[in-house]
């Protein structure tokens, strides 16, 4: 189905998958023990990020896409939780690597986190956690200021509007700028952002995600950007992959997916987008099935309870990514659209959304 | 703007101002703001950080900070609260108002099970005993879209991700059955379809109950096509104040223009750059004369720095902004156009 793509492991022959890519996901696996009962928080994802590509990483709540993200940059706890498959970076398998070598990684590999807030110690000075990562790196005391100072002016701030300051004299948007620079601070060719402007407003989001763009373009910067808000990954993402319940549903090029999502959860997803058009009253009440519970995930597809489409086939045989004619890959027996089931002709009838 | 009615607003907020002492001197988080809700509306606020919003809903909930120097009216149904003493004045609050607040993590106990805290409002307030708020409990957390309700009942807040935490909230919110519900940012953080459920899970009790609803918001997705009215704040100011269509179609302050076009929008190509709002917001403990906005408004005049703009309000009296260069209104939004609508004020 896939012939013109090298096949690079052994996760079939998912044509997605690129052999040059910076960083390859292959078939990872994360669950986690609660006393007798096993969360499955990621079941066999795999995916690559090349040098300066963003990807998008959507879906709802327990989706597994902060794992993901934790999963990369090796910071799932060991205990209670169980790793499978394999994460590398620039040909590194970084489940082999030692903690020192962990650490040289981090310099090349970062992560913004969800809340911006609590990832501060409240008690450090925030110049000083600006500068945690090049401390924790041995850097000497001169490179250190110049590198806080450059990465203060890179998100719009500098010493004097931070110094002896603590994080909680700070608002939202600008404790996010400040975890953006103590990450931008290690010079990283990568970095995972979680949710970088969930909490954030809209002239600030503006100005984050447009800081965001400079700082990749200027530094070729690849970045996983992990976000609910699909308005903001569409501008942001290059690709995106959609998650669902650990499981990765659909997975392409942005243009594709927003122009013809195949997945019903991604249109699903695509439906749910707060639409600053008043015209567009919402009737009240038509929210869809409860989310089901995750410690026992239905057989089959995981979305079946909440899909429209399921039939029995959905119940038996859990779907596997496969390519669709818009382009992006899918794990669905009865994707969207209806028409153009032919697989190699674009369905040129679907108009971009106006 | 008020029209004097034999019936009461549910809530009128009149010339509130709220100042906190800093360490630059008083904060003035809110100056001078007046607004009406009337029974069974909906009402969204919208903001950036520090424009007051969350001050406004807690200013009016009788929880801001001790410190803070609060000063003008807010009546619920007719009746001053402040004229209350506290203790009437909170007992009144808690049973009639409820609140989600914006940060799930901080706001419920970690060490008490969510069942606890969801029944605690109910047995306090509405004297439910043990089995009776139990079993709200159960079926509020079921209506918020909790799986397995009965067994979440047990479980404590750490076992729950961000997005059930805030439907936990949500349920706690509901328990005394309120006549109006103050949703501060409640669905920020979560999941698109989860806001969408959660937001349609708000406005179906908002109607079917016919309370009254304030969502505080900083995305203007969220109040569009949900709200009936939409109050704009910026500097601790109310801005702009109008019908939701109204506002969306045909906004006359420029600030509110500002913020509908810094939006990303699903419909623009991947890396297109969104307009932005440059400078900064304003200082709040040493505010400048004039319009708040007036040092990052493109179309600042002199007058602007001057003086604060009054409060415009358009002919059906349905539409209130202050800003002495508003723009145009729009065909659709033309006050005299929209006339004969003024007659349900």
């Amino acid at each position: 189905m896939s012939s013109d793509a090298p096949s690079v492991t052994s996760a079939g022959d998912l044509g997605y998958l690129r052999d040059d890519a910076a960083l390859k996901v292959r078939n990872l696996t994360v669950s986690f023990r609660r006393g007798q009962k096993i969360f499955n928080a990621v079941s066999d994802v795999s995916f690559d990020l090349a040098r300066g590509e963003t990807l998008g990483l959507v879906g709802e709540s327990g989706s597994g896409k902060t794992t993901i993200g934790r999963a990369i940059l090796q910071l799932v706890p060991a205990h209670g939780a169980d790793l499978g498959g394999a994460i590398t970076y620039e040909d590194d398998d970084l489940a082999t690597l030692s903690r020192a070598q962990m650490r040289l990684m981090r310099r090349r590999m970062q992560m913004i986190f969800q809340d911006p807030v609590s990832s501060f110690n409240p008690r450090r000075k925030v110049v000083d956690i600006v500068g945690e990562g090049l401390e924790i790196q041995g850097m000497p005391r001169d490179e250190r200021r110049r590198r806080v100072d450059q990465a203060l002016a890179d998100v719009g701030l500098s010493r004097a509007m931070v110094e002896g300051r603590r994080p909680y004299q700070f608002s939202g948007g600008q404790c996010q700028r400040l975890a953006i620079a103590r990450a931008l601070a290690l010079g990283p060719d990568m970095i995972v952002c979680d949710e970088p402007v969930a909490s954030l407003d809209v002239s600030v989001q503006a100005h984050v995600i447009n800081l965001l763009q400079d700082i990749r373009a200027a530094r070729n910067l690849a970045l996983i950007f992990i976000s609910h808000d699909l308005a903001v990954v569409r501008n942001v993402s290059d690709r995106v992959a959609v998650l669902y319940m650990g499981r990765m549903v659909e997975i392409g090029r942005a243009d594709d997916i927003y122009r013809a999502p195949a997945h019903p959860y991604t249109r699903r997803l695509l439906d749910a987008i707060p639409v600053p058009d008043p015209a567009r009253r919402i009737p009240a009440g038509e929210g869809g099935a409860e989310p089901h519970s995750q410690l026992a995930p239905p057989s089959g597809c995981r979305f079946r309870l909440r899909c429209p489409r399921a039939d029995a086939l959905c119940a038996e045989v859990e779907p596997q990514l496969r390519p669709m004619a818009q382009g992006q890959y899918a794990a669905c027996h009865h994707p969207l659209p209806e028409l153009g089931q032919g697989n190699s002709s674009r369905p040129a009838a679907l108009s971009t959304p106006a | 703007m008020t029209v004097p009615s034999d019936i009461h607003p549910l809530l009128a907020v009149e010339n509130l101002s709220c100042a906190v002492p800093g360490p630059a001197g008083a904060m003035r988080i809110l100056t001078d703001v007046s607004f009406t809700l009337p029974h069974a509306t909906a009402l969204g606020i919208v903001g950036e950080s520090g424009a007051g919003k969350s001050m406004l809903v807690k200013t009016i909930m009788d929880i801001a900070p001790s410190r803070a120097a609060v000063t003008g009216a807010v009546r619920l149904d007719g009746t001053a609260l402040q004229s209350l003493d506290t203790r009437t004045r909170r007992t009144t609050l808690g049973r009639r108002v409820g609140m989600v607040f914006q940060n799930p993590m901080t706001s419920l106990n970690p060490f008490v099970r969510v069942g606890r805290q969801v029944e605690e409002a109910s047995r306090k307030h509405l004297g439910l005993d043990r089995r009776a708020a139990r079993e709200k409990a159960i079926a509020l957390l079921r209506a918020v879209g909790i799986p397995d309700a009965a067994e979440c009942y047990h479980g404590f807040p750490h076992q729950f991700s961000g997005g059930m935490k805030q439907r936990i909230m949500i349920a706690t919110a509901l328990a005394c059955d309120p006549e109006l519900l103050i949703a501060d940012e409640a669905t920020t953080a979560l999941d698109a379809t989860v806001q969408k459920d959660i937001l349609d899970l708000l406005q179906t009790l908002q109607q079917r109950r016919r309370m009254s609803m304030i969502l505080v918001t900083h995305n203007l997705g969220v109040v569009a096509g949900r709200t009936d009215e939409v109050i704009v704040m910026y500097g601790g100011r109310l801005v702009e104040h109008a019908p939701t269509e109204r506002l969306f179609a045909s906004p006359r302050h420029r600030y509110t223009a500002a913020l509908l076009s810094a939006m990303p929008r699903i419909d623009q190509p991947a890396h297109t750059r969104l307009a932005t709002i440059p400078g900064q917001p304003p200082s709040l403990a040493h505010p400048e004369p004039g319009c708040p906005f007036a040092p990052r408004c493109p179309a600042a005049i002199d007058a602007c720095r001057a003086a604060m703009p009054p409060m415009t309000v358009s002919a059906d009296g349905r539409h209130r902004f202050a800003c002495h260069v508003p723009l145009d209104a729009g065909i659709s939004g033309d006050a005299s156009v929209r006339q004969p609508e003024a007659a349900n004020v």
